[in-house]
């Protein structure tokens, strides 16, 4: 079962090896971490996400509530929350399947961001999916490199 | 708006909040990093400084002193070697939920990250065995931290602090003294209110047959003895005790069952197989207690806990509280119906006459469980104990019993050898008044040997009694049952000889090993208030019983009894 963990934090250096310490005590794999500054430059919003059973990561869960630079913890359900991941890969490119490619980033809406004689720069940003399907198209014509952010994510606000 | 005053060092300041904050004794050792701090320590007429051999020995006393106390112990360190040799006591002190404030020394914050002489990132290193830890960066920040850190020590489920503080933060001037608004949440050093749903608890409490009290050290932080008496004595409810909560409980007192676990009596370990309900106060249903799958498997089970995070961690629940214990069960006793429980109660005192503690008595040689009886009677068991890591520890937790909590300090979670003789110099810091004996082994005593003569220089009349089967004994034993009698690196053939070398610190001592000397040498051992080494001579084959073998569970319990049918004792 996978968890997005939305963990609000004190801006402190230190606070992300505290966090994430909890998880490798307990040998997790963290699938990724994003951390940026919220609209109080004091107050950090980490996004966790984490492949685990449910028991143990409420386990995790109510330890992280003990560190004192932790606000607030909140597990995002997949289907309640936007989420977004932004990647920059890097694709080889020949004469004759340019074009191709290009109308795949056209019915992707990813932009390019960067193009050579030989390459092209591609940046893409949609939910975890979306980047899987995305990465698949291209597989075919050759990843050179890929960077990616991991996921950050917000609940959908109700009216 | 900060009060603003004079300026002061950030060390007088520190000064000046330990102070405030009551802290009167500290344990420590000095070096070129918190040398500032120490200057202004010099000039305190309200701290006493101890002066210790090695800070693992400072930390320990000052764990010795909190859990003997209820008060915050204070240990201070210079950084890098000195910060780095308290890492075994903070770790001890997070697995056994002490509070503790240790205050390092740390190079000027421009030399921080460049490996500097004496440099140890002490905050990284203990990140993981802290429950909260800050690097102090400007002498502004350290009101503050010194007081989120000191509530956090204390609050809630107690444990280790670490403040770690650079040279140049000692020196620089300040005028923020008191603090506006802490940044932490109130929810770390406030009690919490009860949460979960006491009457549904109750009932069920009330609907069992045979119901048992299972005490941890949460209830000793929680100082709940009163309420867990009440409790036991309305409902008739059995009590046992983990290696952390003895003394939580009379361990005279008719209900008592003893300590449970790896080796609790066989009548604890029974009784958890035949209750009906199980109720957690103040445990963490730690591996050498609780088998998860296996442990009080046909009974309910329930958990009152100040950590929620002890919730299901290892072992499932039926019913579980979130509280303070001593409020909780406040709250639940009135809900609690007053019950006689002739059968079950009967049925326990049944298990206890036919399987009692049990020890081969019949050699003149000196058994160590026939010595502790006979220090418990002498002592009229009112003694502070503390031990170290091994067979005595387990010994003196069965034979040594405790009527009060406080008085029992052992390194229950870490299972650190060199606790036992710092943390009775603590102990009896914090106790003057007290008997303060420090049971250990020959293996364990020469951890921190070196406090002895922190024991001669402020004339601290510790009693140390030294079991010496010239074995790692602890170690012996698994590998007698467990290893084909390998003995891989547990016997020694070397020890000092521990009268003289208590002599070379003007510490008095005798040595014994036949039974007829036992008498005698109690009597040189307690009867003043002096220090006193007491070398016990006793053979190595002898084994703690009964025993749980690791990672089983009380079905496999192997007794005394057990092992003299089987031709092995
Ligand atoms: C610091 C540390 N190192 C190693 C151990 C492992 N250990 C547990 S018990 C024990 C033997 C203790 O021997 P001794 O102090 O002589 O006590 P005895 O068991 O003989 O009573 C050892 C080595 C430990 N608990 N702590």
């Amino acid at each position: 079962m996978k968890h997005i963990l939305k963990i609000l934090v004190n801006n402190h250096p230190g606070v992300m090896s505290h966090v994430s310490g909890l998880f490798t005590r307990r040998s997790y794999n963290i699938d990724s971490i994003a951390v940026g500054v919220t609209q109080d430059s004091e107050i950090s919003n980490m996004v966790i996400v984490v492949k685990g059973d449910d028991s143990v990561v409420e386990q995790v869960k109510r330890q992280l509530l003990k560190l004192p630079d932790v606000i607030e913890v909140e597990d995002l359900a997949y289907h309640d929350c936007i989420s977004r991941e932004l990647v920059l890969v890097v694709v080889k490119v020949e004469d004759s399947n340019r074009t191709e490619i290009i109308s795949i980033c056209e019915v992707f809406q990813a932009k390019i961001a960067d193009l050579t004689k030989t390459t092209m720069t591609i940046e893409f940003s949609g939910n975890t999916r979306q980047v899987e399907h995305f990465l698949e198209m291209m597989q075919k014509y050759g990843i050179q490199e890929i960077a990616r952010t991991g996921q950050i994510a917000l609940k959908y606000r109700s009216t | 708006m900060p009060k603003t005053e004079a300026k002061i060092s950030g060390a007088r300041l520190m000064v000046e909040l330990l102070e405030e904050y009551g802290v009167d004794i500290v344990f420590g050792y000095p070096g070129g990093a918190i040398l500032p701090f120490y200057d202004e320590l010099y000039k305190s007429t309200k701290i006493k400084h101890i002066l210790v051999r090695h800070e693992q020995g400072a930390i320990h006393m000052a764990e010795g002193y909190a859990r003997s106390t209820g008060k915050l112990g204070v240990c201070i360190a210079t950084s890098g070697p000195g910060a780095t040799n308290l890492v075994t006591g903070l770790t001890d002190a997070k697995l056994d939920s002490v509070p503790i404030l240790a205050i390092t020394g740390q190079v000027a914050t421009n030399a921080i990250g460049t490996d500097a002489f004496q440099e140890a990132d002490i905050y990284g290193i203990t990140i993981p065995i802290t429950k909260y830890n800050a690097l102090i960066k400007s002498a502004d920040d350290i009101a503050r931290h010194f007081q989120e850190a000191t509530l956090v020590a204390l609050g809630g489920r107690p444990g280790p602090v670490l403040l770690d503080f650079p040279k140049d933060v000692q020196t620089e001037l300040t005028s923020v003294r008191k603090v506006d608004k802490l940044k932490i949440d109130s929810r770390h050093y406030q009690k919490p209110p009860i949460g979960g749903d006491l009457d549904s608890f109750a009932a069920a409490l009330n609907k069992a047959k045979r119901p048992l009290l299972y005490v941890g050290g949460g209830a000793i932080n929680a100082n709940a003895s009163k309420e867990i008496r009440e409790l036991a004595e309305k409902g008739n409810i059995p009590v046992t005790t983990t290696l952390m909560g003895i003394g939580a409980f009379p361990g005279t007192h008719q209900l008592s069952v003893g300590m449970l676990g790896m080796h609790g009596t066989a009548y604890a370990n029974k009784a958890v197989l035949e209750c009906d309900y199980i109720l957690n106060l103040g445990a963490r249903f730690d591996d050498r207690v609780a088998k998860p799958g296996e442990f009080a498997e046909n009974a309910i089970r329930a958990h009152i806990d100040i950590d929620t995070a002890e919730f299901n961690k290892r072992v499932s629940v039926d019913y579980l509280l979130h509280g303070d214990l001593k409020e909780v069960l406040k709250a639940l006793i009135p809900k609690v119906n007053k019950v006689d429980r002739p059968e079950w109660v009967g049925f326990l005192d049944t298990l206890k006459k036919n399987h009692p503690l049990e020890f081969d008595d019949s050699t003149d040689t000196i058994k160590p469980q026939g010595f502790l009886q006979k220090l418990y009677e002498k002592s009229k068991g009112k003694a502070i104990v503390s031990t170290d890591v091994g067979q005595h520890q387990m010994w003196a937790a069965q034979y040594y019993l405790f009527e009060e909590a406080n008085r029992w300090l052992t390194s229950g979670g870490l299972g650190t050898m060199g606790y036992g003789l710092p943390a009775a110099i603590g102990a009896k810091f914090g106790n003057p008044k007290n008997t303060v004996i420090c049971v250990s082994g020959d293996g364990s005593i020469q951890m921190n040997i070196q406090e002895l003569a922190t024991i001669a220089m402020y004339k601290k009349g510790v009693k140390i009694l030294i079991f010496n089967n010239n074995f790692l004994g602890m170690v012996r034993q698994w590998q007698e049952l467990f290893y084909e009698e390998r003995f891989s690196e547990s016997e020694w053939n070397y020890n000092p000889d521990f009268v003289k070398l208590g002599e070379a610190y003007s510490i008095k001592g005798l040595r014994i090993s036949n039974k007829s000397e036992i008498d005698k040498a109690l009597e040189f051992f307690l009867e003043d208030d002096d220090a006193r080494i007491l070398e016990v001579m006793i053979p190595a084959e002898e084994k703690v019983f009964p025993m749980i073998p690791a990672g089983k569970s009380q079905k496999d319990m192997i007794e005394f009894s057990d092992t003299v049918r089987a031709g092995k004792k």
